[in-house]
């Protein structure tokens, strides 16, 4: 038995159709944020499957992920810092409180 | 041909990823949705070890799971009270994000499993071959230098986005 490509990109396709779940249905800004990460690393073991097998020579995918990883870093610290100050100014990090900025 | 200590290790990573983000993003407390994530985060780490990228696995564990991990624990503690019951995080509009999900799913694996098989032999579907190993010279080579397929330029720029996040952190979160 072999394990080919379909075996890495099937766990992340349900990966990312789970963060897309928890992307809807969450209420809380936190826990959107972790159903984003999880989008995002489906993406990022799609990047290294699809190098790993195709272009085994080449190091591509893998920069793309590192490149990926360090973003994603960045983007959740400055997240993280927005969620705080919603919370300072609104008292909880509950979506459905925080229209202020809607229209 | 994969050894058989590989693809058991294969199967249990695999389902626990699956299991973990099942939870992760239907748990009812947001401290346990975020250690279910850490856990996906370690199984994809495992994944890259196994697929060869030493480098990528490491960088996995530092990053997401020592660094972001931590940020998001610090930030649910901010903003949580440990004893405060109503600020949980109850679905909503549950059916929506079911039929989105469930879809979505449904036509990325109808792509994946009707993907043509590449002229010269099957590599999508085929069996691994050997890559060359991937050392810490040529990643470093890959990364500082400005021939064709190598990346000083995007490392740069990943330099200067990084130090716009941290004034950008400093000056969204401080005090007024």
């Amino acid at each position: 038995m072999d394990l080919g490509i379909l075996w890495y990109l099937v766990p992340s396709v349900l990966m990312f159709a789970c963060g897309v779940y928890g992307f809807v249905t969450r209420k809380n800004l936190i826990a959107i944020l972790i159903s984003l990460e999880l989008m995002l690393n489906a993406a990022d073991l799609n990047f290294v499957a699809f190098n790993r097998y195709l272009f085994p020579g080449m190091m591509e995918g893998m920069v793309f992920t590192l490149f990926a990883i360090a973003i994603a870093a960045a983007e959740t610290a400055i997240a993280i810092a927005i969620i705080i100050n919603i919370y300072r100014v609104v008292g909880n990090t509950d979506i459905n409180e925080v229209t202020k900025m809607k229209f | 041909m994969d050894s058989v200590g590989n693809i058991i290790l294969y199967f249990i990573v695999a389902i626990s990823m699956l299991v973990f983000s099942v939870m992760a993003v239907t748990s009812k407390k947001i401290l346990r949705a975020a250690t279910y994530l850490l856990f996906v985060l370690l199984s994809t780490a495992v994944f890259y070890f196994q697929l060869g990228y030493q480098f990528l696995g490491a960088v996995q564990i530092a990053v997401y799971a020592g660094g972001i991990m931590v940020l998001f624990v610090f930030s649910i503690l901010l903003t949580h009270r440990p004893d405060d019951t109503s600020g949980s995080i109850e679905s909503h509009r549950r059916v929506a994000g079911v039929c989105g999900s469930i879809l979505g799913a449904a036509l990325l694996l109808f792509a994946l499993f009707s993907m043509p098989v590449t002229p010269e032999g099957g590599s999508l579907i085929g069996v691994l071959q050997a890559g060359p190993d991937i050392t810490m010279k040529m990643i470093g080579e890959t990364l500082l230098s400005t021939e064709k397929y190598h990346y000083l330029l995007p490392f740069e720029a990943v330099s200067v986005l990084l130090l716009a996040c941290i004034i950008g952190g400093v000056v969204v979160a401080r005090k007024r």
